[in-house]
């Protein structure tokens, strides 16, 4: 197989670096060369965040080309934006699009003007977009922080990796009180039309 | 058993594989992780040091002890470590020693780009780059054999990707090293120069024997492919060079590059037709291919700046660029790191940024952001600990003007005053400066992500320590203006700058509150009771619209354009009270429990 590009991007605090981590647990058990970098602002709430996961037979660079992700997974709409020139333009680019805003400073102090037709752009540069409200089905499963185990179930089962056993790799890399309630999430997203 | 692990994370295993039992540093984006996975290995002795000089100098005490040793530390670290570093190189090593340095090409958190390649060359180290995870670890091992048969500290260049990256590492045991007893040799250990002339002729002996181990060690290899193209590259470069040509071009991989395997090079240049030469930031391969009077392209064709990506590569050798999506950069807004909610720096310094006639010289930390909007109240960043020395001689010149003499603010963390910023305050004091030097006691080192320091009451291992008395310590330089405040109560900041711009005297002000991240230690809780307990609301019918408050910078502070209205978003707020200080009506309002 080639080596698959995927993007998770989001805002810090949004459980990218779990999701990314319990995908690539996942993609070494079914026996991958798996590679992911991350790049993350200063350790300051809230700066923007991307992952790049590459795997497949032998994988050389850590990180994603633009116009290569076979799939970006977007926990924040204008991260989704800021990295959408890393989707593959040839009509095959998947995105998992999560509708949360997260206002940047300017946009807070009125400087700045969020997009507002963030999801129309997404659109019509993705083959493919599977638009949810990670966090609101989150909190339908009474804790709106599984929003990023909801995301990773769409991703796995887009991605065609339903066969690896998840349920045992949340058991081996979450607190064991929170294991149901991230199984379940998984479930969610798996389960998401 | 093989495990997905970072660069940082495989130098720790290394550093525990290896057998080391010493390891100091500083805390420093993209080696901080290195001294912290370390510190989960019981068997290794582990500190964080207040500076990179300090972290080295007791390494290089350990060594000369007996022990394999190790100090990691970011680029510019090793510039505050230069001065040891350079003469280690002649005293050389007892048991094995390994300087981390992790360089930041493309200055993700750094303040410059410098390539630290020129450090081992021009203090004559041996020096490993490893690409990957793997490598980090398996050179590390090595470095420690040659530091010890070549009786030299070994430099080992990181760079982000490699740090910050996740790759396969085989995982080994641990090789338990015993520590090499301690033999008094004044001629080996004493740098006077008696002793220091000999020992330069002892580095350059060794160099000699290294340039065959360079030639022939394992981790300099080159790979035949098409050999109509050649890449002679080190480093995180080399992933980045297989991804664009795979099998199309040949390659010579460099890991081990000081000193440069001269025969290797003339070798495969003779095989090769065209060769490129790709290196991050400086030319320091390409220098010495061309001086060995080999034909290449390098930073003729590729930047000197920035990171190399597989992009860059395809953008230099075959002018691929990929097409600039217009319409959607159009839009895509900045957001730009923040002051979190709670931050015990926002309340001072939206006060601060108010101020007319003075001069703000700043530092290193997460206040750095104070010269961002909204505060714009931070006119000078160098180095660690240069707020205070630099604000010295700036006001040493502000105080020849005649007449209305401009006033220096230095604003400068705890971690940083520890780090260096002592020196600098004494410096000021005792040549009496006209200095304001302002403490940010956040009770940790927060911008690298929450790492003990010796006013937080923690070692690195969580063992329960001294705690440094900033007051005393201060005092104790003579200045005798000291005073320490909650940034969180802007009347309290207001009086105290007053006070200290209506002095002619130096005079330091403490700002004292928890970081808003920071796990609270027993002593913190009681000291700050009540800390990030509250939260804030806005009374819509009282509120005016006027966004004072969002002027404050604070991320819980949303204003409701439609409605015309603040709001305070509850999962955020953490109820510092800032906004509501500053909210002209009284619309914002304590959440009654």
């Amino acid at each position: 197989m080639s080596t698959k590009n995927i993007l998770l991007t989001g805002v810090g605090g949004q459980g990218t670096i779990l999701a990314s981590k319990l995908l690539t647990n996942g993609l070494i058990e079914a026996g991958y060369d798996v590679k992911m970098s991350e790049v993350h602002g200063m350790s300051q709430r809230e700066g923007p965040v991307l992952t790049h996961v590459r795997y497949g037979e032998k994988v050389y660079s850590p990180i994603v080309e633009k116009r290569k992700a076979d799939l970006i997974v977007g926990f924040e709409e204008l991260e989704v934006l800021r990295n959408l020139d890393y989707l593959r333009d040839d009509g095959e680019g998947i995105v998992i699009f999560n509708r949360v805003r997260v206002n940047p400073i300017g946009v807070q102090m009125g400087k700045d003007k969020y997009p507002t037709n963030g999801e129309e752009l997404i659109r019509a540069r993705a083959g493919k977009l599977i638009a949810l409200d990670g966090q609101a089905k989150a909190r339908e499963l009474g804790n709106p922080r599984v929003m990023n185990i909801i995301l990773l179930g769409v991703l796995i089962r887009e991605l065609g990796l339903e066969h690896i056993d998840w349920n045992r790799i949340i058991a081996q890399n979450v607190k064991e009180k929170y294991v149901p309630l991230n199984q379940q999430a998984l479930q969610v997203g798996l389960n998401h039309k | 058993m093989k495990q997905l692990i970072t660069g940082d994370e495989a130098i720790a295993r290394g550093a525990w594989e290896a057998g080391v039992r010493f390891a100091a540093g500083y805390p420093g984006t993209p080696s901080t992780e290195i001294l912290e996975n370390i510190a989960t290995y019981p068997e290794i002795h582990s500190e964080w040091a207040t500076n990179e000089k300090t972290a080295l100098e007791s390494v290089i005490g350990a060594s000369i002890a007996g022990a394999r040793s190790l100090a990691a530390m970011k680029h510019v670290g090793l510039n505050v470590a230069a001065d040891p570093f350079f003469t280690f190189a002649y005293i050389g090593v007892n048991g094995g020693a390994v300087v981390i340095t992790a360089d930041e090409p493309g200055q993700f958190s750094s303040q410059n780009e410098q390539d630290n390649r020129n450090y081992a060359k021009a203090a004559m180290t041996p020096m490993f780059e490893p690409s990957d995870s793997q490598e980090s670890k398996d050179m590390l091992i090595e470095a420690f054999e040659i530091s010890e048969k070549h009786d030299i500290p070994v430099l080992l260049r990181m760079t982000t990707r490699v740090c910050h990256s996740k790759s396969m590492v085989e995982m080994g045991d641990r090789q338990e090293v015993p520590l090499k007893p301690y033999v008094k040799d004044i001629k080996k250990y004493v740098a006077v120069p008696a002793n220091a002339r000999p020992m330069k002729v002892k580095i350059q002996q060794h160099r000699e024997i290294l340039k065959e181990y360079s030639n022939n060690c394992r981790w300099n290899r080159a790979e035949y492919h098409d050999t109509k193209i050649g890449i002679i590259c080190s480093g995180d470069c080399y992933l980045y060079a297989r991804e664009v040509f795979g099998d199309g071009a040949s390659y010579l991989k460099l890991g081990f590059t000081n000193p440069l395997p001269d025969q290797m090079i003339l070798d495969f240049a003779s095989k090769i037709e065209k060769i490129y030469i790709i290196e991050e930031n400086d030319p320091y391969i390409e220098q010495h291919v061309r001086a060995l009077g080999v034909a290449c392209d390098g930073k003729n064709l590729f930047p000197l700046n920035g990171e190399m990506t597989p992009e860059v590569i395809r953008r230099v050798i075959y002018g691929q660029e990929y097409p600039f999506d217009e319409e959607l950069q159009a839009l895509v807004v900045a957001r730009p790191p923040t002051l979190c909610s709670g931050c015990p720096h926002r309340g001072f310094f939206y006060e601060l940024g108010k101020r007319k006639k003075i001069m703000v010289s700043g530092d290193i930390g997460c206040y750095t952001l104070a010269s961002g909007a909204p505060y714009n109240a931070m006119e000078t960043t160098v180095c660690m600990g240069a707020s205070i020395s630099l604000g010295h001689g700036a006001q040493q010149v502000f105080d020849m003007i005649e007449g209305e003499k401009p006033r220096v603010v230095s604003a400068i963390g705890d971690s940083t005053i520890f780090h260096t910023g002592i020196n600098s305050l004494l410096d000021s004091a005792y040549n009496r400066s006209n200095l304001i030097t302002v403490i940010l006691d956040n009770r940790i080192t927060a911008m690298t992500g929450q790492q003990e320091n010796p006013g937080s009451g923690y070692t690195i291992a969580r063992e329960v320590t001294e705690v440094v008395n900033i007051e005393t310590l201060v005092s104790a330089m003579g200045i005798k203006n000291v005073r320490t405040i909650n940034p969180n109560k802007l009347d309290q900041v207001n009086e105290t700058l007053d006070w200290a711009l209506g002095m002619q005297e130096p005079s330091v002000i403490i700002t004292r509150w928890p970081c808003a991240l920071k796990k609270q230690a027993p002593w913190d809780l009681e000291e700050f009771q009540g800390a990030f307990t509250e939260t804030y609301f806005v009374d819509e019918s009282v509120c005016i619209g006027c966004r004072k408050c969002t002027r404050t910078g604070c991320p819980a502070v949303v204003f409701q354009f439609d409605r015309k209205k603040s709001s305070i978003d509850p999962d955020k707020c953490v109820g510092c009270s800032v906004c509501a200080q500053v909210c002209p009506v009284q619309a914002i309002q304590k959440v009654e429990a």
